[in-house]
């Protein structure tokens, strides 16, 4: 079941014009923004389908940009968020991509500064609700609703088991869990989202271990 | 657990709830979620719709200057006494019209199911209360009831225009408030699935093709148009009438309808009243900024 609240269908309260072209590019800019960890010092946007074709009238790319400055899907700021981005000194570029997306109204959304670079892409499902759907090249199925953690590790036996099993002495609830390489034995991205907010201790823990190279946490 | 209508109505019926509690029961299913936060919760929704109509009765303009007004000349006209009557239907029209040119103009609102659609379910309800004297609670409770209702045709369906058309959003907003009013009006679980059906079916191949793509024309129209249906399906069904193709039938043919609709008419402004001379015009004014402009 994609919706699985009542609020994903009475809500969410928003600033208009469109739930989906909208609300739904704030929520992926917020959890870009998120998974990124900080204010970027530029923003590419990339929009595809439905998204290329409207952006402009749908302020998506104002959406998405609020989103990427961390304001809420109702904040009042936000028709003027790209001037709210340009004094903060971020670097923005839009472009309305050529390419058929699966999903139509795809965003996809590139951040940089002078610590890194990340890459993530969301689709806008309807109502306000969203999914993340690629994180720097390792595909998921992400709706930032539940807390989640994101562990970037090395594909080696035993990390998975070694990662629940700390989750289970911390009494923490996984309800949906994947897994996803590049490449056999190199990098791969393990997503667990969890029932219960997962202490910052707890993930200390688990960075400690050799086989986990990063891990980002994201709490609604 | 409901995931279908037959399923939502069945339960009820068997475990002597409304559509409504049922929602509530569901909510209660996810461990760690409280009654009274959920409630509480869906009570600021319901501010957050009467606010929206009420802003929009003293008549404001979107940005791009295609709509807004209307509400207020609806206001008028029903404060003049209208030869023709003011109804239900005629004031939640009014309202409908309201919230929707409050999301036009980027105002805030409360998306049902969607924001291009967030007028109809507040148009009908506020206009019921006033019109039946409910409290805010009883109203909070109606919100469920259409959240039941929602809640199976977007797991079933679609709800957004992009993806099924415009029968997607208003067909499922009008379903979603027949059944909220029917709740209101005291009806039971099968007259409240039933006129459901019965304004979806009204809206089944109805295209979002919006002008220039911007959620103003024909969106803040046709949820006037929305809200109409939805209360005239709450008379039928209460009346007794059954749709002849059950509720879940209908939820699929609107899906089915909305996977062979043509991509030009789902909500890329490349067809329909957005393919008219008047709407090429406005696409031509929206969409190609002025030479020199910085794109942003």
């Amino acid at each position: 079941m994609k919706y699985r609240s009542v609020f994903d269908i009475i809500g969410p309260v928003m600033i208009g014009p469109s739930s989906s072209h909208t609300a739904g590019a704030v929520r992926i800019g917020q959890l870009a923004r998120t998974l990124f960890g900080r204010t970027p010092d530029s923003a590419v946007l990339r929009f595809y389908g439905s998204f290329a074709k409207t952006y402009r009238g749908h302020a998506t790319d104002v959406a998405a940009v609020a989103g990427l400055l961390g304001l809420p899907t109702d904040d009042p700021r936000i028709p003027q968020s790209i001037e709210l981005a340009r004094q903060q000194g971020i670097a923005l570029t839009f472009i309305a991509e050529e390419a058929i997306p699966a999903h139509p109204n795809t965003l996809t959304i590139e951040l940089a500064d002078g610590r890194g670079t990340f890459r993530a892409t969301g689709v806008s499902l309807g109502g306000g609700l969203v999914q993340m759907t690629e994180v720097d090249g390792f595909s998921l199925k992400l709706s930032g609703d539940s807390p989640a953690l994101l562990i970037f590790h090395r594909d080696a036996y035993g990390t998975i088991a070694a990662i629940t099993q700390q989750l289970a002495r911390a009494q923490v609830n996984i309800n949906h869990m994947e897994v996803s390489r590049s490449e056999r034995g190199k990098t791969a991205l393990m997503v667990i989202e969890t029932d219960e907010k997962v202490e910052p201790e707890v993930v200390g823990q688990m960075e400690s271990q050799s086989n986990v190279f990063k891990i980002t946490t994201l709490n609604p | 657990m409901f995931r279908n209508m037959k399923d939502l109505v069945h339960q009820a019926q068997e475990q002597g709830l409304s559509l409504a509690g049922m929602m509530m029961a569901q909510e209660l299913e996810t461990p760690g979620q409280d009654k009274d936060a959920i409630f509480a919760r869906m009570a600021v929704q319901y501010q957050v719709m009467k606010q929206s109509a009420r802003r929009g009765l003293e008549g404001l303009r979107s940005r791009s200057g295609m709509t807004g007004g209307d509400a207020k000349l609806l206001e008028e006209y029903i404060q003049s006494g209208p030869v023709l009557g003011d109804g239900l239907g005629l004031r939640a029209t009014r309202y409908a019209i309201s919230v929707n040119e409050v999301n036009a103009a980027m105002g805030v609102v409360c998306a049902s199911p969607t924001a291009g659609s967030c007028g109809v379910l507040p148009g009908v309800l506020l206009a019921a209360q006033e019109h039946l004297d409910k409290t805010d609670e009883e109203m909070t409770w109606a919100l469920f009831t259409a959240g039941a209702v929602g809640y199976v045709i977007a797991n079933n369906a679609f709800v957004s225009g992009a993806q099924g058309g415009c029968q997607a959003e208003i067909g499922s907003a009008a379903a979603m408030a027949a059944a909220a009013l029917v709740e209101l009006a005291g009806g039971n679980p099968e007259q409240a699935a039933h006129a459901a059906a019965m304004a979806l079916k009204n809206l089944l191949g109805l295209v979002c093709d919006p002008l220039a793509g911007l959620v103003e024309v024909p969106c803040v129209k046709r949820n006037a148009g929305g809200a109409a249906i939805a209360v005239t399906a709450t008379h039928m069904a209460l009346a007794g009438i059954k749709s002849h193709v059950p509720p879940d039938e209908v939820i699929e043919a609107m899906y089915q309808i909305g996977l062979s609709l043509s991509p030009t008419l789902r909500e890329t402004a490349q067809g329909g009243l957005a393919a008219t001379e008047t709407g090429n015009a406005w696409k031509q004014q929206l969409w190609n900024p002025v030479p020199g402009q910085e794109d942003a």
